[in-house]
């Protein structure tokens, strides 16, 4: 009974594996493939499938428009389960059997690690959309999300000009992203006179559901006479018991605010907002920003997502600007050849939502807007400031000792972690 | 057309000066609502706020609401029924075009705050004069003592009254010019309260504070310290108490599964999530329909969510596990996969994101007790888990079925032998506990997201709460649960949240090398069955 449904199965898979290299093959000649590589199963399906859905929409839009370099684009989606190894393989596979030109994809640290020697070995190209802790320069990866300059110091400087906090709290999920960037901020603040004993640091695993202890250890901690606030990286799904929380032991946005880098629109629809009005999130893109181009972008995602109450939010926008400047490289190169896009690609010019022009930096970041929203009833955010120029990303920190001295720059010096006072490459 | 603009312009102009002439503070105030910077927005509050003015107290509540609008640069109040009232003379007015509610943010919410404290510690009702109170010793606003001192007077409600005498200390120590004597006094009103908030304000005196008020509140704030070291010690038993009876909902399905059944179920964690999901979809529906039983929707939710994790832990029971009985290790896959299958199921049917379930305003809050704060939902949390202990207790004990179950799980053939149909009642044990851990996801619903991983998070420490309490009986999962919450809270503020969580799974290998069959092992033939 077993081994016949197991042959039955080999089978079906051999097939459907044929079948689509000869199907690759067909349409080779006739589209241009772009893949997109994010999770659309696991624990990382919550935040991923967004940004999938996302790019069928760009890929759509620009088919309309007559595709690319008079080619239709073509669309490879795979998933790669919120599994990290599994992505390197998908990007193996995206790269080499279906032969795709530019890989839109990745969520997490960890994910965009595993990918990184293959794109590097198959020469391809990686967009990726979410902020992150930086640290990092590849040729093969375009950085379309904010470096920690672009979106943690200046919600940190905000808290500190506005609110006149004076004591932190750094609570963050324990992984990559949180320990890098509670380094960078604990050595920001220390470098603007904050003392060891005013900063609080905190880790908790992924998923962590029971926040009682911390939350009233950061109760405790508010409660030394001085103004307090929370940053959290708290991660994903961990954020939700949180908040509630938060609101249960009624630590209010007014007398502990909490500013947030992973929380967005698509993670507070999960939640009652009321009690949590007034609590920030810093990000480069808010559904709520008031511009013709976002008002626009809106109405076609609704549209296309079919469902009116879909929201949007700061990943979306960074694949919608990582893949328009994919799309006027490609223009100007005259050609998908990654070496070709990834030298024509540095300063290119695309408009954000946002209501500003992004470039492509010769470091492969961009430049964004910073905005610090304060959550509304709606589950919305209210804009409360927002930068007047936009910033350019960092790959290297300056606040961190081993990476002050580094740049990255792929256009002159050819090289993501240039030492400007050794003057080499790569030390 | 600039012609007309212009003689608007001078109109405006001169009912601004007319206006002008007659107009006190409040009038004056007015136009910095509608310049739409937070800063005016907050000079603003203060300056109507200590108007006098009859609409004031009007007007801040509807900014507090969202409710104070600007168009054409004059400022509107929107009343609940959404009529507008122009905010300068309280005269009805036509909805204006393009009319914007005034911005706020969590500077703007603070000065409202402490101007609707200021304002309305004078109020008839005793509960809006408590939060009146309590937004003065936040605000610390100077202006506000003599009506302090004068609602101290007339002051009846004790609990306000409490409340009162703290804001009067609070102002006191933060004014300058206030005598030594007073604030002496107030060192010790606030050393009498002894909580986290008296403690903040006690290490926060201003400069210029007297050497001796600056040393009482030194002393008082170090016996605060005290008394609060000692209710933190009860406080983490609490926690620890709330996070064992979370564990013990979550694992009490599984110890009839696993325990009594020795099937290792994996999908019991995906029960958990469908409980959560009923709860969901039970909102949905008296949202839609009848919102008015918004408050018992969790107990609407209850049975549907057991009937509805039963019957599919049956179903699952029926078509897969009675297959495999005997072969653990096929068991454990098998389950795998379907708890696979159903986590991608909820995704399709509901998308990836997580779903909101709203806490009933009874859940909502904490009850404080002395240095001890209890959140309503985790006391609610913690009861249900035992009412929900002790009935399945009663049902194993004196009823039928669970006769039958318990004769099952001691001898499987003599029992058979007895006449017992030992497959049906296989399948309505799957259900029970199936149903049991679907009841759990509605409590859960109320602490976690519900999402399509909700269950994910607590199989292990299902697994880990059953087998260190001893497989096969309910108490060994009591007792398993609340050791195991109680020693996590324990360690926490310790060893922080992943290296208490790393110190408690080894210390339970430990125990499992010495007593493999967990606290409570069961004796006798059951043992060798």
């Amino acid at each position: 009974m077993l081994n016949v449904t197991r042959r039955h199965l080999m089978a079906l898979a051999s097939a459907a594996l044929v079948s689509g290299a000869v199907m690759g093959t067909a349409q080779a000649q006739e589209t241009i493939k772009v893949g997109v590589l994010h999770s659309l199963s696991g624990t990382m399906a919550i935040s991923e499938t967004t940004l999938k859905d996302v790019m069928l929409m760009l890929i759509e839009e620009q088919n309309k428009k007559g595709g690319l370099l008079g080619k239709k684009l073509e669309a490879v989606v795979v998933d790669p389960a919120s599994n990290w190894p599994l992505f390197a393989e998908k990007a193996r596979e995206l790269i080499s059997q279906n032969k795709v030109s530019a890989v839109f994809g990745c969520w997490t640290s960890v994910s965009r690690k595993s990918v990184l020697p293959v794109f590097k070995e198959l020469n391809s190209i990686l967009f990726y959309p979410v902020q992150y802790e930086g640290e990092e320069s590849e040729r093969n990866v375009f950085y379309t999300g904010a470096a920690p300059n672009q979106q943690a110091i200046p919600a940190v400087d905000y808290l500190a000009k506005e609110e006149k906090v004076e004591r932190w709290v750094l609570a963050g999920t324990d992984y990559v992203y949180p320990r890098t960037t509670n380094k960078i901020l604990e050595s920001y603040l220390k470098s603007k006179g904050v003392k060891a004993e005013d900063i609080m640091i905190n880790y908790t695993p992924f998923g962590h559901s029971d926040w009682q202890t911390i939350v009233a250890d950061i109760k405790k901690f508010g409660s030394a006479g001085k103004k307090t606030a929370v940053v959290s990286t708290i991660n994903g799904d961990a954020n939700v018991p949180f908040y509630k929380e938060l609101a249960n032991q009624g630590v209010k946005a007014t007398d502990i605010p909490v500013v947030a880098f992973s929380v967005g629109e698509e993670e507070l629809a999960g939640i009652d907002t009321k009690p949590l009005v007034g609590h920030l999130a810093a990000w480069n893109y808010f559904q709520s920003v008031d511009t013709p181009e976002n008002k626009a972008f809106i109405e076609k995602w609704k549209a296309f997502t079919k469902n009116d109450k879909r929201v949007t939010n700061d990943p979306m926008e960074a694949h919608v600007i990582g893949f328009n400047m994919w799309v006027k490289a490609v223009e100007k190169a005259g050609s998908t050849d990654p070496d070709k896009v990834i030298d024509a690609i540095v300063g290119v010019e695309v408009p954000n939502l946002t209501g500003g022009t992004s470039k492509m930096l010769p470091n492969h970041h961009i430049t964004k807007p910073v905005l610090i929203g304060e959550i509304k009833e709606d589950g919305q955010f209210e804009t409360v400031s927002q930068t007047d120029a936009l910033v350019p990303g960092d790959a290297w920190s300056k606040y961190l000792d081993g990476s002050k001295d580094l740049i990255a720059d792929w256009k002159d010096l050819k090289c993501g972690n240039y030492n400007t006072v050794t003057k080499k490459c790569g030390a | 057309m600039t012609s007309l603009r212009r003689l608007l312009q001078a109109f405006v102009l001169l009912i601004g000066m007319v206006s002008a002439v007659v107009a006190g503070p409040y009038e004056d105030a007015l136009p910095k609502f509608a310049a739409d910077s937070y800063a005016d927005t907050e000079a603003a509050i203060g300056a109507v706020a200590g108007s006098g003015h009859a609409q004031a107290l009007n007007l801040v509540e509807a900014l507090r609401d969202g409710r104070l609008m600007v168009g054409a640069g004059q400022v509107y109040i929107r009343d609940a029924a959404g009529q507008f009232v122009e905010a300068a003379t309280g005269r009805s007015m036509e909805a204006p075009v393009g009319a914007k509610p005034v911005r706020v943010n969590n500077r703007v919410r603070r000065a409202v705050e402490a101007a609707l404290g200021s304002m309305t510690l004078l109020s008839p009702d005793a509960g809006i004069r408590l939060d009146a109170a309590r937004a003065v010793f936040r605000s610390r606003d100077a202006a506000a003592l003599p009506t302090l001192e004068k609602a101290i007077g007339q002051e009846s409600d004790a609990a306000v009254k409490g409340a009162l005498e703290s804001a009067r200390a609070a102002v006191l120590l933060a004014k300058p010019d206030a005598s030594s004597s007073d604030k002496l006094a107030a060192v010790e009103t606030l050393r009498a309260r002894g909580d986290q908030d008296a403690l903040a304000l006690l290490s926060s005196l201003p400069e210029g504070t007297p050497a001796g008020v600056s040393e009482a509140a030194i002393k008082a704030a170090e016996g605060i310290r005290s008394r609060l070291a000692l209710w933190n010690a009860v406080q983490n038993v609490w926690y620890g108490i709330s996070l064992g009876s979370v564990l013990l909902l979550a694992a009490i399905g599984l110890s009839i599964t696993f325990g009594t059944m020795g099937v290792i179920n994996m999908a019991h964690g995906e029960m958990v999530m469908i409980g959560a999901y009923t709860t969901f979809l039970v909102q949905e529906a008296i949202r839609t329909h009848a919102p008015g039983l918004f408050g018992v929707s969790l107990f609407i939710a209850l049975p549907l969510a057991f009937l509805v994790a039963g019957l599919i832990g049956i179903l699952i029971e029926r078509t897969v596990i009675r297959f495999l009985y005997g072969r653990a290790l096929e068991t454990l896959l098998a389950t795998w996969g379907i708890s696979l299958i159903l986590q991608q199921g909820v995704r399709t049917i509901f998308g990836p994101t997580n779903r909101e379930v709203g806490t009933p305003a009874w859940m909502s809050g904490a009850l404080e007790i002395g240095g001890l704060s209890l959140t309503y939902n985790r006391v609610a949390i913690v009861i249900f888990a035992f009412a929900v202990f002790a009935t399945l207790l009663l049902v194993l004990r004196y009823t039928s079925l669970g006769l039958y179950v318990r004769a099952v799980t001691q001898n499987r053939r003599m029992a058979g032998s007895m006449g017992i149909r030992t497959n049906r009642i296989d399948a309505l044990a799957f259900g029970l506990g199936s149903g049991v851990a679907g009841i759990a996801g509605v409590a859960l619903s109320q602490i976690d997201n519900v999402s399509p991983n909700l269950g994910q998070g607590y199989i292990i420490d299902s697994f880990m709460v059953v087998v260190f309490g001893g497989v096969g009986n309910l108490w060994g999962t009591l007792v398993g649960a609340m050791t195991l919450g109680i020693a996590n809270k324990l360690l926490e503020p310790y060893a922080g949240a992943v290296l208490g969580k790393i110190v408690l799974l080894v210390a339970i290998i430990l125990f499992i090398q010495r007593r493999p069959r967990g606290l409570f092992a069961l004796k006798g033939r059951a043992v060798e069955a």
